[in-house]
């Protein structure tokens, strides 16, 4: 780069139409990302809470049933499955499968809308136990 | 290849290509995420398997082998997966050798400081006095 600053570049991002793949393929990085900082942060918050006794518990368990801790946890819930579905979908594309055009289209489809699906299937579960 | 070099083709590709080293990186995000796979699957079905989610129900869970030891093993699976997707990222967006090579190291820390804070929570869950 250094050397030849003013030669051509490909096309980049800017340039493309967004279609289904490349949305899924930047969702798997943002998910990872928060699933990494916000993700692995609350479960050892949870799990220092489980250990501390009820004080600790109950603050948490009050921070998790704030509207907005509601609001992290389910969007961390999608982030979940979001990554795990489109992890599968990497790992199947790892053996040099499912890149023909209609095949990886629908994949990457199927990945957003089994994310959304499977958050909404367990948080209606767990919100009708609760109460 | 000069007359006299002595070295073999390997020795001569190693260290090349735009990572300068070998696919163990890329390997060990898909193995661990295998196991996570397996392991986030046990943590969303023994969740929706307990009676509640208070803490006594959930301190008997995390007291028992079955329960104790999966958390163990998602904890040290979890944070080396999260550490060598965020490399990944920064690897991608942080070219500088300096900076890279400090914000990678922050990370380290931050993944191996996080990973035995959850443990010693597990462990303190898993070997302490019923309250």
């Amino acid at each position: 780069m250094a050397n030849a600053p003013n030669r051509p570049l490909s096309p980049h991002l800017t340039i493309w139409r967004w279609g289904p793949g490349m949305a899924v393929s930047i969702l798997h990085r943002a998910t990872g990302v928060a699933l990494s900082f916000a993700g692995l942060g609350i479960l050892t918050w949870w799990l220092f809470a489980i250990a501390n006794g009820t004080d600790s518990y109950e603050a948490f368990t009050k921070a998790a049933m704030h509207p907005v801790g509601l609001v992290v946890l389910i969007g961390l819930t999608w982030s979940f499955f979001q990554h795990l579905l489109s992890g599968i979908r990497h790992l199947v594309m790892d053996t040099g499968q499912g890149f023909e055009l209609g095949v990886n289209k629908t994949f990457a489809v199927l990945t957003i809308v089994g994310s959304i699906v499977l958050t909404a299937l367990l948080w209606f579960y767990l919100l009708g136990v609760a109460k | 290849m000069s007359v006299g070099d002595s070295s073999t083709p390997l020795g001569r590709a190693r260290g090349l290509g735009s990572a300068h080293h070998g696919g163990e990186h890329w390997l060990t995000e898909r193995v661990t995420s295998i196991a996570l796979l397996l392991l986030c699957t046990w943590l969303i079905a023994s969740l929706l398997l307990l009676p509640t989610l208070d803490q006594r129900t959930v301190i008997e869970w995390l007291r028992a082998p079955s329960g104790a030891v999966p958390m163990a093993l998602l904890i040290i699976v979890g944070f080396k997966h999260a550490l060598d997707g965020v490399k990944v990222v920064v690897d991608d967006y942080v070219h500088e050798p300096g900076n890279n090579f400090v914000l990678n190291t922050i990370l380290l820390f931050l993944a191996v400081g996080g990973a035995a804070l959850a443990l010693f929570a597990v462990a303190r869950i898993a070997f302490g006095a019923i309250a």
